[in-house]
């Protein structure tokens, strides 16, 4: 009986373990420690313009720049502008970058709490499925 | 004849038919030069976007620039005090004579903007090919330039929008106007009004750089006359009319 009840724990054990690592698997970034951490919603193509590491401390500063060229001197280069972040890094469920929580750059901001005003104006789709405006 | 000689000849009077066939007229070419730059290369001060609109071939009930600009800048098309219109067209009549003119009438880009020149953030500029337009990054909605404008060129986006163009971020508190499609300039085709007008068989407006003198525009301008809308206050507008 309670070698039967041992047996039954350890299977409990076993799935419970092969589940969480199957989750951990499956997660967008691997929740380590008790620390908690954004879910980032994955991408398209194999490379973001700089390393990670850099884009995730210094996008701001690229969008910045990029953004006074543009308006003012008309430099229109893809490499750091808004609308190749957005082509590459909207949802395939919402088609957005900010629609929802799970969105790319909503996922991380809403955790840092930092409120993003850049798609009050910008466009958060895709060219492909941005429509005309609407009030 | 040496046989180089011929072959030269050959190639010069290859030289000639081709000059034929871009040439439709002396100073009307079919193929304008491209004027696009590469994407990494910054407006040039030495270009000067214009305009010039002949309202002999503008046609009365005609808003096919209008729906045309409100397609591409993704405006609602509404016409309250409280609708952003960039472009309008407009309906004249000398009431002692009964002429009759239509012409579209939108920001003027002019070379001294009174709207550049009250702005108290800096967010209204001219960039360096003369376009006139409003960084909505510094905007701060406060309705100056609107007041400025003899043209009555600029609208403030009043509510909230959703769904904007990629290519034309547009939000509320913060003024706007004719871009001159700039991101279509930057990437070498007109604007959509024009392109709009010759495809309705009008071809009233005629798009180009005023300080070159190959373009189309500044050869109409040097051979026809054409006017400035409120010439008087010597802003020095990039859009001409003619016929008015």
């Amino acid at each position: 009986m309670r070698s039967k009840a041992k047996s039954a724990l350890l299977a409990l054990l076993l799935s419970l373990a092969v589940g969480a690592g199957w989750a951990i698997s499956q997660a967008r970034e691997a929740p380590a420690g008790r620390v908690p951490k954004p879910a980032i919603a994955p991408a398209k193509g194999e490379q973001c313009v700089e390393p990670v590491d850099f884009m995730r401390r210094n996008h701001m500063q690229l969008l910045l720049h990029q953004r006074d060229r543009t308006m003012h001197e008309g430099i229109r280069t893809k490499r750091y502008s808004l609308k190749g972040c957005v082509e590459c890094h909207a949802s395939p469920t919402t088609g957005s970058v900010a629609a929802e929580q799970g969105d790319f750059c909503q996922s991380c901001h809403s955790y840092a709490a930092v409120k993003i005003d850049c798609f009050e104006c910008h466009a958060s789709r895709p060219q492909a499925l941005a429509g005309g405006a609407k009030p | 004849m040496s046989g180089s000689d011929a072959g030269r000849r050959q190639f010069l009077a290859w030289g000639a038919g081709a000059v034929a066939t871009l040439t439709l007229a002396p100073g009307v070419l079919l193929l304008q030069p491209a004027h696009g730059r590469a994407p990494a290369e910054a407006a040039s001060g030495k270009v000067r976007w214009g305009m010039l609109i002949d309202t002999n071939q503008c046609a009365t009930g005609c808003d096919a620039c209008v729906t045309a600009c409100n397609r591409e800048n993704g405006l609602s098309g509404g016409t309250r005090e409280t609708d952003s219109q960039w472009i309008r067209k407009m309906e004249l009549e000398d009431p002692r004579t009964g002429r009759k003119t239509s012409l579209p009438m939108m920001c003027q880009h002019c070379e001294k903007p009174p709207c550049v020149d009250v702005c108290p953030t800096g967010a209204s500029f001219k960039r360096a090919d003369g376009i006139v337009l409003v960084d909505k990054h510094i905007c701060i909605g406060c309705r100056y330039c609107m007041m400025a404008c003899p043209y009555k060129a600029r609208s403030l986006v009043h509510e909230n929008l959703a769904d904007q163009k990629p290519d034309v971020p547009r939000g509320k508190g913060t003024v706007e106007a004719c871009t001159l499609c700039v991101p279509r300039v930057d990437r070498g085709e007109h604007p959509a009004c024009v392109e709009a007008c010759a495809a309705a068989g009008h071809g009233a407006i005629v798009f180009g750089d005023l300080n070159d003198p190959a373009s189309e525009i500044a050869q109409r301008v040097a051979k026809y006359p054409s006017v400035q809308v409120r010439a008087d206050l010597g802003m020095n507008t990039g859009v001409r009319y003619q016929g008015i």
